[in-house]
């Protein structure tokens, strides 16, 4: 049953991200050099929406959080590493396969240098594990708690400054 | 259906949705950079190459390993694809395309100048996304949706290393 559910959501997710335009290249590279802000209204807008009724649910007792792990040290050296490839590539992991989904060809050479790099992390994986994702480890932490409000108080500004930002999208025409 | 372009504020919006009914009737958060890992798990175990002998593999009871597969990220990945087809079929936004249009403007036709960049990008890319524990969708979409820290770090990350790379690369006149 996972399985499948696991294809109907990516069926969707795919379709939403082809109609947003998310999967081209040219809006991924064109967010990177602030000159096209559209994958990141769709993200914003997805984090907005999904933040409110993850918290809804998880208020109601109907879901459970399932948050990654802090670590500065990962997420930082990681981070960067990700952004140096997602520049050269202009895809991520989740829209290389949609980007091939219509048509664009360089998404296939993406996925296959993926492949390549998830061989190379498992075979580092024992240093990366002692030396980096050590660095300031602060466990499965969130905002709210990190600083010891109310979840909503966090959703409310995160949406605030989100709606500023989309108001200066527009103004600007990126 | 047959619109080529939904607003992405909508589509991104829809997405929300998707996330949350997906938590709520699956139990699952979007994800998609640990299939990759996985997938090069299963590949080495079909070359004849012991994937046990990385840690990594083996770790969180073979979480990682080649026995993971299939499950239900993997299939994630593969809808997307399909979907991302039926749409672009359903409009008429389908092209084969070996070089993106702002690649072409900058670098040139090359598919295979193309190619080369990609794949390395793809391998950085993948080396980055486990170190830091996930993608734009784990740590962007799923993990700033729960406020969790790891997501908002690592996506000020992506955008910053990605924000470098791709000025340096687009740095002075047009082709």
């Amino acid at each position: 049953m996972g399985l499948i559910y696991g294809m109907a959501t990516g069926i969707i997710f795919g379709f939403l991200l082809q109609k947003g335009q998310v999967l081209r290249y040219d809006k991924q590279v064109g967010a990177l050099r602030l000159l096209d802000m559209t994958i990141v209204k769709f993200m914003l807008s997805a984090i907005i929406v999904g933040a409110v009724g993850i918290y809804i649910f998880k208020d109601l007792g109907l879901i459970k959080l399932h948050l990654k792990g802090t670590s500065i040290g990962a997420q930082i050296i990681g981070g960067s590493l990700f952004g140096i490839g997602w520049g050269l590539l202009g895809y991520c992991p989740g829209t290389a396969g949609g980007a091939l989904g219509e048509g664009r060809i360089d998404g296939l050479w993406g996925i296959l240098g993926m492949l390549g790099g998830g061989a190379l992390y498992a075979a580092v994986y024992p240093f990366m594990k002692a030396n980096i994702i050590s660095i300031g480890n602060l466990g499965k932490i969130s905002v709210p708690a990190l600083f010891g409000v109310n979840h909503w108080i966090v959703i409310v500004v995160f949406a605030i400054l989100t709606l500023l930002m989309f108001g200066y999208f527009e103004k600007k025409n990126l | 259906m047959k619109l080529k372009v939904w607003n992405p504020y909508l589509a991104g919006a829809l997405t929300g949705v998707l996330l949350v009914l997906s938590v709520l009737v699956a139990g699952k958060f979007l994800g998609a950079s640990t299939t990759f890992a996985r997938g090069a798990s299963v590949i080495e175990k079909a070359a004849g190459i012991d994937p046990a002998q990385f840690d990594y593999f083996t770790t969180k009871k073979g979480k990682y390993g080649p026995g993971s597969l299939p499950n239900w990220q993997l299939m994630v990945v593969l809808g997307i694809i399909l979907g991302a087809f039926v749409s672009a079929k359903l409009s008429g936004d389908f092209k084969v395309q070996a070089v993106p249009d702002m690649w072409r403007q900058r670098f040139g036709g090359n598919p295979l100048k193309r190619a080369v960049v990609a794949f390395i990008g793809g391998v950085i890319l993948l080396f980055g996304a486990r170190l830091a524990g996930g993608c734009p969708s784990g740590h962007g979409l799923s993990g700033m949706a729960q406020l969790a820290v790891s997501g908002f770090i690592a996506m000020a990350f992506f955008f910053i290393g990605g924000g470098i790379i791709a000025n340096l690369m687009y740095r002075g006149k047009e082709k």
